[in-house]
């Protein structure tokens, strides 16, 4: 009878332990980005990095641990409609870990939801200074503008003596314009004037026409990457502000590299500061343009956009390997802070433990040609870590 | 224009008119998963009868009523987060207020011109108040938008969580608040005026009819329900930005309405449901090419049917009736 | 006082350029909608593909700029024709609101076509070395491809004035916007009429927005951005004049620039304020023959 019992239950047990097999674990991660409206080539070159790091990393994932991806279209800017999508990702698709996110509001708007259902976020883009600290649930492993802005101006003071800033007329024209403007001034550096251009604003002739008029040095220029860029660096060229030396100067939004071959030979001599260029020689971001040109297409380059996205993954994969598949909000934040990489194909990076926030190299490119193609050469490392200055200026 | 004549000697309710209050009662029971995207509709609804009223029943064209619902929404949202006032029904009637004041300044310019150079101005308005939001940055949080947007719980009790149950009960007690006043206004003399104005202004005038002042007083009106379906808009997602100004949401929803038909009063219930659905389930499927989609079931709409969806369900019911 | 007379140089000639390219993508919309009555807010969908159809013979084909202007101009005048006599005709007796809806649904349908043809990078324009660079004149400098612009549209509003005023065609119409009862019972063939000058009035569109492509980017989302911009040019215009497009063109053209080179802060208000201001005064817009 005994033998009966014990013969019973391990019978039992063992149906059991048949019915769960080495639990099988999925991830659910959601992806909100912008696929139509006039974000969607961001949003793009977000969801091509995604995919191509899930695709090369599959094995990076502790074992029997899959991740599932939901993405979702944000259409553009859209406060409400991010945080709609946020919500039915969360309470629909019980999704554990949120990224993405092309633009600040979108950020801004989801930022309230992310704190009161605990889902980690991080964000592969939406660059905001303030935003990251709207809820203690997100955090960054893209960029801020002042971290491109400020070096660049301190590194301006000291060869010119004149400048003038022409930015987007939104908030991160006005961050990179008041880092560059204090970096600049810090340095010793006059600032001629200073302009804002409308965002939608389809001919920056007249723009630019005014500032070859006040002949400053040097012409520090911000906007999204993009046709705005292009059509500003077109404007630069067909005015012949080159010839009449001033020198043009900017974040690495106005050569980024996806769009930089349509900007034609204008662009040569452009002078940035990035965090990213798709032209540098490290062997981690040779093998990720090689691995994103056979995916996507060998005429293609991916943006800063595609790393950011890359990044944030790497980042998730981190965490669901820190905690061997079973996500839990707070062990997540953690192990987020103290993120670091130096395998990313920016070079070294990491996050801020204080502020959540990316801290990120900074390189001093310059646009040369180099086998024919137009590309943004890293000519020095301003700096190997550098937080976001905004926060700092705060501190004091 | 050809589509029905909204004035109906008779106002009693018809049974049909039951259905969407039912339907929306049965989705906050039946689909809690789904209730984000019913506030959205709920509240693009109300959004859309105020168009309706100005577009189907007084034949003002306008490219602009977003000036309204921008107006609307922000005025809450800095209300909230600027100032401290939470309580919704405050706010509710802020916006209103606001947006009645915007609607009365620029009726009085725009309702003196017609047909396209009405159109560019109430278009080239919205641009304004666009460009105004986006550059005061510090009142309106320009590009990034207007965060930190508290809102009390109703009643003191009923809170706006993360399910979004109270904010689909509030919207729709407020969609069905502004059906109730715009049917009864448009099955009064006023609303017989209005057609009136619509199908034939000189004999109205002939007639002796105050037709500005008709005009301006619904123009009025309807900037008041636009401004209050924006402060529902910030009240479901705590959040404004600049997305409700501008070009983009007024010739939403102009496509939202002519889908549901204009100049009928379901017509602003069907199109801004079947719009904003197809959108939702196209953009998940298939998230770069919903908008082959929509522009395909646009076009098929109007190639076959005129007036809409209701035209075609009309016709459709026409049809049935008359083989029976 | 030098510094001043050469900015008023300046923003004379950059004014003009850019009065000129609004001028040269609109006009078509100012003839269909005033001659047709048929609200096309699809016009830009017309500019659009005469940009792609520029970009592609450049680029991948290689032809010369000029051909390729030329077949920017046919091939969407072509196009159009199909378009025309297989959807548009359906829709001539429709109301405005119907017209809306439809041409809107196109926008949505080619946007997305662009899209999936093209990708979502803006498409780069390669101009021939002959158009590039600065073209010196009187001690100053022009951007070449600008004063191109000027000459060529110049050339273009003179063969269209030319083919309005002077030939039958035109004549035919003139007569059809005035009173287009009264051009039936003389015998004019109405329908083939608006099939001819509804495929010149978009092959202008498609040759406008190839003649702009360098400097207003074609990209799949260009017939939503562009639409503000045709629609003001054409109703303060006026519906169904030539001329008076071109005035307002020129119009906006120079003193948007003016404003965004003395008056940057206002930059983006002006183009609006000046629509309102100038439709408050002239509501038939300034040389308009109907509303």
């Amino acid at each position: 009878m005994t033998t009966n019992k014990i013969l019973g239950a391990s019978l039992a047990a063992a149906a059991l332990a048949c019915a769960f097999p080495a639990a099988a674990q999925t991830v659910k991660i959601g992806l909100i980005s912008s696929y139509s409206g006039p974000g969607a080539a961001q949003g793009d070159q977000i969801d091509k990095g995604v995919k191509l790091y899930m695709k090369l990393n599959a094995d990076k994932l502790p074992p029997g641990v899959k991740v599932e991806l939901i993405s979702r279209d944000d259409t553009g800017a859209n406060g409400d409609v991010a945080k709609r999508i946020a919500q039915e990702l969360i309470v629909r698709d019980k999704v554990q870990i949120l990224t993405g996110v092309v633009w600040t509001p979108n950020m801004a708007a989801i930022a309230p939801l992310t704190a009161e259902a605990k889902i980690p976020f991080v964000s592969a883009n939406a660059s905001g200074a303030k935003v990251v600290g709207m809820s203690p649930y997100m955090a960054r492993v893209s960029f801020t503008l002042c971290q491109s802005a400020y070096p660049l101006g301190q590194w301006a003071a000291k060869k010119y003596k004149k400048a003038y800033s022409a930015v987007s007329d939104f908030a991160p024209g006005h961050e990179a314009e008041g880092c560059f403007i204090r970096g600049f001034k810090e340095g010793g550096g006059e600032m001629t004037g200073s302009v804002r251009i409308p965002l939608a604003n389809p001919d920056f002739v007249p723009f630019m026409q005014r500032i070859k008029d006040a002949k400053p040095d040097v012409l520090f220029a911000f906007n999204p990457a993009g046709k705005q860029a292009t059509a500003m660096m077109k404007a630069y060229g067909d005015l012949g502000m080159d010839k009449a030396n001033i020198k043009y100067l900017g974040t690495g939004d106005i050569t980024t590299d996806e769009e930089l071959q349509g900007m034609g030979d204008a662009a040569l001599g452009v002078i940035t500061v990035h965090h990213y260029s798709a032209a540098a020689e490290r062997p981690a971001n040779k093998a990720f343009v090689a691995a994103y040109k056979k995916e996507y297409g060998a005429d293609l380059n991916p943006g800063f956009m595609v790393v950011g996205a890359w990044d944030a993954m790497d980042a998730i994969y981190g965490a669901i390997r820190a905690q061997g598949g079973k996500i839990d909000p707070d062990k997540t934040m953690e192990f987020l802070k103290q993120y670091k990489s130096t395998t990313s194909p920016r070079g070294p990076m990491s996050i801020d433990p204080e502020t959540r926030d990316v801290i990120n190299p900074e390189y001093l490119r310059e646009v040369r040609k180099v086998n024919g193609k137009l590309a943004n050469v890293e000519l020095e490392t301003i700096t190997t870590a550098i937080k976001d200055p905004l926060k700092e200026f705060e501190k004091k | 224009m050809n589509h029905p004549v909204g004035y109906n000697a008779s106002d009693r309710l018809r049974w049909t008119e039951w259905l969407p209050w039912a339907v929306a009662l049965a989705v906050f029971f039946l689909l809690p998963d789904y209730l984000s995207l019913g506030a959205r509709v709920l509240t693009y609804i109300l959004f859309a009868l105020s168009l309706d009223l100005i577009l189907g029943y007084a034949g003002i064209i306008t490219l602009g009523h977003a000036a309204f619902f921008g107006l609307g929404a922000y005025v809450t949202g800095i209300l909230s987060a600027k100032l401290g006032v939470t309580d919704p029904l405050l706010q509710m009637l802020a916006s209103a207020f606001a947006a009645g004041l915007l609607g009365l300044a620029t009726g009085a310019l725009v309702l003196r011109t017609h047909g396209l150079t009405q159109l560019m101005l109430t278009l080239a308005v919205a641009a304004v108040c666009l460009e105004i939001a986006n550059k005061a940055t510090p009142l309106t949080g320009g590009a990034d938008g207007l965060s930190g947007v508290t809102i009390a719980p109703i009643l003191g009790y009923f809170k706006f969580d993360m399910y979004g149950r109270t904010a689909y009960l509030w919207c729709l007690a407020l969609v069905f608040a502004g059906w109730y006043v715009i049917r009864r206004l448009i099955y009064s003399p006023f609303g017989a005026a209005l057609t009136g104005i619509r199908e034939n202004s000189v004999r109205m005038h002939a007639v002796g009819a105050p037709v500005f002042g008709r005009l301006l007083a619904v123009y009025t009106f309807s900037a008041m329900v636009a401004g209050i379906a924006g402060a529902l808009l910030t009240q479901t997602n705590q959040f404004v930005g600049l997305n409700v100004l501008g070009f983009e949401p007024s010739g939403e929803l102009l496509v939202m309405l002519i889908l549901g038909g204009v100049g009928r009063l379901y017509g602003a219930f069907v199109g801004p449901l079947v719009f904003l659905i197809a959108q939702d389930y196209l953009a998940r499927q298939f998230p770069e090419y919903w908008y082959f989609g929509i522009g395909l079931m646009l076009v098929i709409v109007v190639l076959f049917a005129r007036g809409g969806i209701l035209g075609i369900s009309d016709a459709l019911v026409a049809r049935l009736r008359g083989k029976a | 006082m030098e510094a001043f007379l050469s900015s008023l140089v300046s923003v004379a000639f950059h004014g003009v350029a850019y009065g000129m390219i609004l001028y040269v993508i609109s006009v078509g919309l100012s003839v269909t909608m005033g001659l047709m009555g048929f609200t096309n807010l699809a016009h830009g969908v017309f500019a659009m593909a005469g940009g792609y159809i520029l970009v592609t013979s450049l680029s991948r084909f290689n032809l010369p700029f000029p051909l390729a202007l030329a077949l920017s101009f046919l091939v969407v005048a072509a196009a159009s024709v199909i378009l025309e006599r297989l959807l548009y005709s359906r829709l001539y007796g429709a109301s405005e609101l119907e017209q809306v809806l439809f041409t809107i649904g196109l926008i949505f349908m080619s946007v997305a076509l662009a899209r999936l043809i093209y990708g979502t990078l803006q498409a780069p324009v390669v101009l021939p070395d002959y158009l590039k660079g600065q073209f010196a004149l009187l001690g100053r400098d022009f951007p070449a491809y600008r004063v191109f612009l000027i000459l060529f549209s110049a050339g273009m509003i003179g063969v269209l004035w030319f083919g309005v005023e002077r030939t039958l065609w035109g004549a035919m119409v003139r007569a059809a916007v005035d009173n287009r009862a009264m051009a039936q019972a003389i015998g004019i063939n109405t329908k083939r009429l608006f099939t001819i000058t509804f495929a010149v009035g978009s092959g202008l569109a498609g040759l406008g927005g190839a003649l702009g492509a360098d400097i207003i980017a074609i990209q799949p989302t260009y017939p939503f951005e562009q639409l503000v911009y045709f629609l003001i040019v054409v109703s303060v215009g006026g519906l169904g004049s030539l001329r008076g497009p071109f005035i307002a063109a020129l119009l906006i053209g120079i003193t948007d620039t003016a404003c965004k080179y003395w008056v940057p802060q206002f930059g983006a208000f002006f183009i609006y304020a000046a629509t309102i201001g100038l439709l408050l005064w002239r509501p038939m817009g300034l040389f308009g023959k109907r509303a």
